[in-house]
Protein backbone atom coordinates (compact mmCIF):
# COMPACT_ATOMS: atom_id res chain seq x y z
CA UNK A 1 0.00 0.00 0.00
CA UNK A 2 2.85 2.14 1.02
CA UNK A 3 4.36 2.44 -2.17
CA UNK A 4 1.48 3.68 -3.74
CA UNK A 5 1.64 6.76 -1.54
CA UNK A 6 3.43 9.86 -3.05
CA UNK A 7 6.70 11.32 -0.92
CA UNK A 8 6.07 14.56 0.62
CA UNK A 9 8.93 16.90 1.66
CA UNK A 10 8.03 18.24 5.43
CA UNK A 11 8.96 21.94 6.64
CA UNK A 12 8.70 23.03 10.48
CA UNK A 13 8.63 26.58 11.76
CA UNK A 14 9.50 26.12 15.16
CA UNK A 15 9.34 29.40 16.82
CA UNK A 16 7.24 32.35 15.79
CA UNK A 17 9.46 35.15 13.27
CA UNK A 18 11.66 31.85 12.40
CA UNK A 19 11.59 30.31 8.61
CA UNK A 20 9.55 27.21 8.05
CA UNK A 21 13.16 24.62 7.87
CA UNK A 22 13.14 21.46 6.12
CA UNK A 23 12.87 18.47 8.70
CA UNK A 24 12.33 15.46 6.59
CA UNK A 25 10.16 13.52 4.51
CA UNK A 26 6.82 11.12 4.67
CA UNK A 27 4.04 9.39 2.97
CA UNK A 28 0.64 9.96 2.09
CA UNK A 29 -2.06 9.95 -0.02
CA UNK A 30 -2.96 13.55 -0.28
CA UNK A 31 -1.98 17.02 1.24
CA UNK A 32 -4.22 16.85 4.42
CA UNK A 33 -3.06 13.50 5.38
CA UNK A 34 0.07 14.74 5.12
CA UNK A 35 -0.25 17.33 7.42
CA UNK A 36 -1.36 14.96 9.59
CA UNK A 37 1.70 12.38 9.19
CA UNK A 38 3.64 15.34 9.84
CA UNK A 39 1.79 16.58 12.97
CA UNK A 40 2.50 12.68 14.35
CA UNK A 41 5.71 11.87 12.74
CA UNK A 42 7.65 15.49 12.96
CA UNK A 43 6.22 17.39 16.17
CA UNK A 44 5.89 14.60 18.64
CA UNK A 45 8.85 16.66 20.66
CA UNK A 46 6.81 20.46 20.85
CA UNK A 47 8.74 21.08 18.03
CA UNK A 48 6.44 23.26 15.86
CA UNK A 49 3.94 26.13 15.23
CA UNK A 50 3.57 25.60 11.47
CA UNK A 51 4.11 22.82 9.41
CA UNK A 52 4.52 23.21 5.36
CA UNK A 53 4.08 19.95 2.77
CA UNK A 54 5.09 19.79 -0.50
CA UNK A 55 5.20 16.71 -2.59
CA UNK A 56 9.04 15.95 -3.60
CA UNK A 57 8.38 16.05 -7.48
CA UNK A 58 7.14 19.62 -7.00
CA UNK A 59 10.80 20.29 -6.22
CA UNK A 60 13.24 21.57 -9.10
CA UNK A 61 16.80 20.97 -7.75
CA UNK A 62 19.82 22.38 -8.90
CA UNK A 63 21.99 19.64 -11.06
CA UNK A 64 25.32 18.24 -8.77
CA UNK A 65 27.36 18.69 -12.15
CA UNK A 66 26.41 22.42 -12.03
CA UNK A 67 28.09 23.11 -8.83
CA UNK A 68 31.55 24.17 -10.51
CA UNK A 69 29.75 27.53 -12.80
CA UNK A 70 26.75 28.18 -9.84
CA UNK A 71 28.72 28.30 -6.98
CA UNK A 72 32.44 28.39 -7.17
CA UNK A 73 32.20 32.60 -8.26
CA UNK A 74 31.42 33.53 -5.06
CA UNK A 75 34.57 32.28 -3.30
CA UNK A 76 36.38 35.09 -4.07
CA UNK A 77 33.86 37.37 -3.07
CA UNK A 78 34.78 38.38 0.47
CA UNK A 79 33.14 41.62 0.54
CA UNK A 80 30.22 40.27 0.20
CA UNK A 81 30.38 38.91 3.71
CA UNK A 82 29.08 41.32 6.24
CA UNK A 83 32.00 40.82 8.16
CA UNK A 84 32.98 44.22 8.81
CA UNK A 85 30.80 45.28 10.74
CA UNK A 86 30.57 45.63 15.06
CA UNK A 87 27.85 43.47 16.22
CA UNK A 88 26.27 45.02 19.43
CA UNK A 89 26.20 41.93 21.91
CA UNK A 90 22.34 43.08 22.87
CA UNK A 91 21.58 41.99 19.61
CA UNK A 92 19.87 38.15 19.14
CA UNK A 93 18.90 36.27 16.70
CA UNK A 94 21.49 36.73 13.93
CA UNK B 1 -14.67 -2.15 45.23
CA UNK B 2 -17.41 0.40 46.84
CA UNK B 3 -16.32 3.94 46.80
CA UNK B 4 -17.76 7.31 46.71
CA UNK B 5 -19.62 8.45 43.75
CA UNK B 6 -17.14 10.79 42.72
CA UNK B 7 -14.46 7.95 43.02
CA UNK B 8 -16.05 5.64 40.17
CA UNK B 9 -17.07 8.71 38.38
CA UNK B 10 -12.96 9.06 38.07
CA UNK B 11 -12.17 6.05 37.21
CA UNK B 12 -14.41 5.36 34.60
CA UNK B 13 -12.74 7.95 33.31
CA UNK B 14 -9.27 7.25 33.51
CA UNK B 15 -10.37 3.55 32.76
CA UNK B 16 -11.58 4.50 29.25
CA UNK B 17 -8.10 6.13 28.51
CA UNK B 18 -6.09 3.50 30.51
CA UNK B 19 -7.48 0.46 28.67
CA UNK B 20 -7.88 1.88 24.73
CA UNK B 21 -4.23 3.42 25.42
CA UNK B 22 -3.22 -0.11 26.31
CA UNK B 23 -4.99 -1.68 23.12
CA UNK B 24 -3.95 0.94 20.90
CA UNK B 25 -0.34 0.42 22.41
CA UNK B 26 -0.30 -3.06 20.76
CA UNK B 27 -0.01 -1.60 17.31
CA UNK B 28 3.26 -0.40 17.92
CA UNK B 29 5.33 -1.72 15.51
CA UNK B 30 2.68 -3.08 13.49
CA UNK B 31 0.76 -0.44 11.65
CA UNK B 32 0.23 -0.57 8.31
CA UNK B 33 2.59 2.27 7.36
CA UNK B 34 4.61 3.93 9.35
CA UNK B 35 2.87 7.02 9.59
CA UNK B 36 0.13 5.07 11.16
CA UNK B 37 2.23 3.13 13.30
CA UNK B 38 3.53 6.67 15.07
CA UNK B 39 0.04 8.25 14.90
CA UNK B 40 -1.63 5.25 16.90
CA UNK B 41 1.05 5.15 19.40
CA UNK B 42 0.72 9.10 19.54
CA UNK B 43 -2.72 8.53 20.26
CA UNK B 44 -2.11 5.47 22.86
CA UNK B 45 0.61 8.29 24.74
CA UNK B 46 -2.06 11.11 24.91
CA UNK B 47 -4.85 8.57 26.29
CA UNK B 48 -2.03 7.14 28.94
CA UNK B 49 -1.41 10.79 29.90
CA UNK B 50 -5.17 11.84 30.44
CA UNK B 51 -5.47 8.00 32.17
CA UNK B 52 -2.66 9.20 34.70
CA UNK B 53 -4.26 12.19 35.65
CA UNK B 54 -7.71 10.84 36.00
CA UNK B 55 -6.82 7.75 38.17
CA UNK B 56 -3.89 10.13 40.18
CA UNK B 57 -6.91 12.03 40.92
CA UNK B 58 -9.12 8.80 41.17
CA UNK B 59 -6.43 7.76 44.22
CA UNK B 60 -6.23 11.02 46.23
CA UNK B 61 -9.93 10.55 46.58
CA UNK B 62 -9.65 6.74 47.23
CA UNK B 63 -6.91 7.96 49.96
CA UNK B 64 -6.28 4.42 51.66
CA UNK B 65 -2.88 4.76 50.31
CA UNK B 66 -3.51 4.39 46.77
CA UNK B 67 -1.79 5.75 43.43
CA UNK B 68 -1.80 6.33 40.00
CA UNK B 69 0.12 3.04 39.87
CA UNK B 70 -1.58 0.52 42.53
CA UNK B 71 -4.62 1.70 40.64
CA UNK B 72 -3.77 0.80 36.98
CA UNK B 73 -1.54 -2.29 38.21
CA UNK B 74 -3.11 -3.77 40.99
CA UNK B 75 -6.94 -4.15 40.22
CA UNK B 76 -8.64 -7.08 39.12
CA UNK B 77 -11.03 -6.63 36.04
CA UNK B 78 -13.93 -6.56 38.12
CA UNK B 79 -12.52 -3.17 39.20
CA UNK B 80 -12.36 -1.95 36.01
CA UNK B 81 -14.81 0.67 35.43
CA UNK B 82 -14.55 1.29 31.50
CA UNK B 83 -16.68 1.31 28.72
CA UNK B 84 -16.76 -2.28 27.04
CA UNK B 85 -16.05 -0.68 23.43
CA UNK B 86 -12.86 0.30 24.54
CA UNK B 87 -11.58 -3.32 25.78
CA UNK B 88 -12.62 -5.11 22.25
CA UNK B 89 -9.86 -6.52 20.90
CA UNK B 90 -7.76 -4.60 18.14
CA UNK B 91 -8.72 -6.62 14.78
CA UNK B 92 -7.76 -5.85 11.93
CA UNK B 93 -6.88 -2.15 11.49
CA UNK B 94 -10.27 -0.80 10.16
CA UNK B 95 -11.88 -2.44 13.41
CA UNK B 96 -9.12 -0.46 15.60
CA UNK B 97 -10.41 2.92 13.38
CA UNK B 98 -13.94 2.02 14.25
CA UNK B 99 -13.49 1.90 17.71
CA UNK B 100 -11.78 4.93 18.11
CA UNK B 101 -13.78 6.79 15.60
CA UNK B 102 -16.56 5.72 17.69
CA UNK B 103 -15.19 6.62 20.98
CA UNK B 104 -13.46 9.59 19.89
CA UNK B 105 -16.70 11.01 18.87
CA UNK B 106 -18.28 10.27 22.41
CA UNK B 107 -15.04 11.43 24.09
CA UNK B 108 -14.67 15.16 22.18
CA UNK B 109 -18.59 15.51 23.57
CA UNK B 110 -18.37 14.19 27.23
CA UNK B 111 -15.45 16.20 27.67
CA UNK B 112 -16.68 19.05 26.40
CA UNK B 113 -19.38 18.49 29.04
CA UNK B 114 -17.22 18.28 31.83
CA UNK B 115 -15.22 21.86 31.03
CA UNK B 116 -18.12 23.43 32.84
CA UNK B 117 -17.95 21.09 36.13
CA UNK B 118 -17.91 22.07 39.34
CA UNK B 119 -14.96 20.41 40.11
CA UNK B 120 -12.14 22.53 39.15
CA UNK B 121 -9.95 19.64 39.51
CA UNK B 122 -12.05 17.37 36.81
CA UNK B 123 -12.39 20.65 34.56
CA UNK B 124 -8.70 21.05 34.61
CA UNK B 125 -8.21 17.88 33.47
CA UNK B 126 -10.61 18.07 30.72
CA UNK B 127 -9.40 20.96 29.36
CA UNK B 128 -6.10 19.40 29.04
CA UNK B 129 -7.44 16.46 27.36
CA UNK B 130 -10.44 17.98 24.94
CA UNK B 131 -7.43 19.32 22.93
CA UNK B 132 -5.46 15.99 22.26
CA UNK B 133 -8.79 13.87 21.61
CA UNK B 134 -9.97 16.99 19.10
CA UNK B 135 -6.92 16.26 17.17
CA UNK B 136 -7.66 12.42 17.51
CA UNK B 137 -11.31 12.72 16.11
CA UNK B 138 -10.75 14.80 13.08
CA UNK B 139 -7.87 12.09 12.58
CA UNK B 140 -10.21 9.24 12.91
CA UNK B 141 -13.55 10.72 11.18
CA UNK B 142 -10.74 11.89 8.07
CA UNK B 143 -9.66 8.38 7.77
CA UNK B 144 -13.14 7.02 7.79
CA UNK B 145 -14.07 8.94 5.61
CA UNK B 146 -11.36 7.99 3.47
CA UNK B 147 -11.21 4.35 4.06
CA UNK B 148 -15.08 3.98 3.74
CA UNK B 149 -15.26 5.70 0.91
CA UNK B 150 -12.09 4.03 -0.62
CA UNK B 151 -11.58 1.12 -2.12
CA UNK B 152 -14.67 -1.96 -2.03
CA UNK B 153 -12.41 -3.96 0.07
CA UNK B 154 -11.43 -0.79 2.77
CA UNK B 155 -15.68 0.02 2.05
CA UNK B 156 -16.46 -3.35 3.40
CA UNK B 157 -13.94 -3.81 6.06
CA UNK B 158 -15.73 -0.68 7.76
CA UNK B 159 -18.60 -1.53 7.24
CA UNK B 160 -17.88 -5.01 8.64
CA UNK B 161 -16.29 -3.23 11.52
CA UNK B 162 -19.15 -0.87 12.55
CA UNK B 163 -21.35 -3.71 12.32
CA UNK B 164 -19.98 -5.38 15.01
CA UNK B 165 -19.00 -2.58 16.89
CA UNK B 166 -22.15 -0.52 16.99
CA UNK B 167 -24.33 -2.52 19.95
CA UNK B 168 -21.79 -1.10 22.15
CA UNK B 169 -22.22 2.53 21.57
CA UNK B 170 -25.27 2.27 24.03
CA UNK B 171 -23.66 1.72 26.48
CA UNK B 172 -21.65 5.09 26.17
CA UNK B 173 -25.68 6.72 26.53
CA UNK B 174 -26.66 4.70 29.76
CA UNK B 175 -26.70 6.44 33.00
CA UNK B 176 -27.10 4.75 36.56
CA UNK B 177 -26.96 5.66 40.21
CA UNK B 178 -22.87 7.33 40.16
CA UNK B 179 -24.11 9.35 36.61
CA UNK B 180 -27.32 10.82 38.40
CA UNK B 181 -25.21 11.97 41.65
CA UNK B 182 -22.38 13.62 39.66
CA UNK B 183 -24.91 15.47 37.23
CA UNK B 184 -26.82 16.44 41.06
CA UNK B 185 -24.00 17.55 42.32
CA UNK B 186 -22.93 19.74 38.77
CA UNK B 187 -19.72 17.45 38.47
CA UNK B 188 -20.81 15.32 35.76
CA UNK B 189 -23.94 15.01 33.02
CA UNK B 190 -26.25 12.87 32.15
CA UNK B 191 -24.66 10.48 29.40
CA UNK B 192 -28.28 10.37 27.81
CA UNK B 193 -28.08 13.92 27.22
CA UNK B 194 -25.22 13.38 24.80
CA UNK B 195 -26.86 10.80 22.38
CA UNK B 196 -28.54 13.37 19.45
CA UNK B 197 -25.32 14.92 19.07
CA UNK B 198 -23.30 11.89 19.06
CA UNK B 199 -25.44 10.29 16.62
CA UNK B 200 -26.08 13.42 14.48
CA UNK B 201 -21.79 13.87 14.25
CA UNK B 202 -21.33 10.30 13.26
CA UNK B 203 -24.25 9.57 11.00
CA UNK B 204 -22.45 12.84 9.26
CA UNK B 205 -18.93 11.00 8.91
CA UNK B 206 -20.44 8.19 7.59
CA UNK B 207 -23.20 9.55 5.00
CA UNK B 208 -20.17 11.43 4.04
CA UNK B 209 -17.99 7.54 3.69
CA UNK B 210 -21.00 6.34 2.01
CA UNK B 211 -20.98 4.14 5.35
CA UNK B 212 -24.56 2.60 6.32
CA UNK B 213 -25.61 3.38 9.76
CA UNK B 214 -26.86 -0.19 11.72
CA UNK B 215 -30.22 -0.47 12.52
CA UNK B 216 -31.57 1.07 15.98
CA UNK B 217 -32.21 -1.48 18.59
CA UNK B 218 -30.97 -4.71 18.71
CA UNK B 219 -28.50 -6.02 21.08
CA UNK B 220 -27.15 -3.66 24.12
CA UNK B 221 -24.50 -4.73 25.96
CA UNK B 222 -23.45 -3.12 28.88
CA UNK B 223 -22.06 -3.61 32.44
CA UNK B 224 -18.66 -2.61 31.58
CA UNK B 225 -19.25 1.11 33.76
CA UNK B 226 -20.14 -1.26 36.64
CA UNK B 227 -17.02 -3.40 36.55
CA UNK B 228 -18.79 -6.60 34.61
CA UNK B 229 -16.62 -6.92 31.44
CA UNK B 230 -16.23 -8.98 28.59
CA UNK B 231 -13.51 -11.50 28.62
CA UNK B 232 -11.24 -9.56 26.90
CA UNK B 233 -10.34 -7.26 29.18
CA UNK B 234 -8.49 -9.96 31.56
CA UNK B 235 -5.94 -11.04 28.93
CA UNK B 236 -5.18 -7.62 28.09
CA UNK B 237 -4.89 -6.89 31.53
CA UNK B 238 -2.74 -10.03 32.26
CA UNK B 239 -0.07 -8.61 29.94
CA UNK B 240 -0.43 -5.03 30.84
CA UNK B 241 -0.05 -5.67 34.66
CA UNK B 242 2.61 -8.82 34.56
CA UNK B 243 5.29 -7.07 35.37
CA UNK B 244 4.50 -5.17 38.18
CA UNK B 245 2.55 -8.43 39.19
CA UNK B 246 5.67 -11.02 38.92
CA UNK B 247 8.21 -8.31 40.84
CA UNK B 248 6.35 -5.96 42.94
CA UNK B 249 7.96 -2.37 43.32
CA UNK B 250 10.08 -3.04 40.30
CA UNK B 251 12.32 0.18 39.24
CA UNK B 252 14.01 0.88 36.16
Amino acid sequence: MKNEWPLWEVFIRSQHGLAHRHVGSLHAPDATMAINNARDVYTRRNEGTSIWVVKSVDITASHPDDKAELFDPAQSKVYRHPTFFPMPDDVKGL
Amino acid sequence: MAGSARLEYLLRLGDNALILSQRLGEWCGKGPALEEDMALTNTALDLLGQARLWLSLAAEEAGDGADEDTLAYLRDDRAFRNLLLVEQPNGGYADTLVRQFLFDAWASLALRQLLGSSDAAIAAIAEKAIKEVSYHLRRSSDLVVRLGDGTARSRALLQAALDTLWPYHHELFTGDAVDAEMLARGIGFDPASLRDAWLSYVRDVLAEATLTVPSAGGWAPKGGKQGLHSEHLGKLLAEMQVLPRSHPGARW
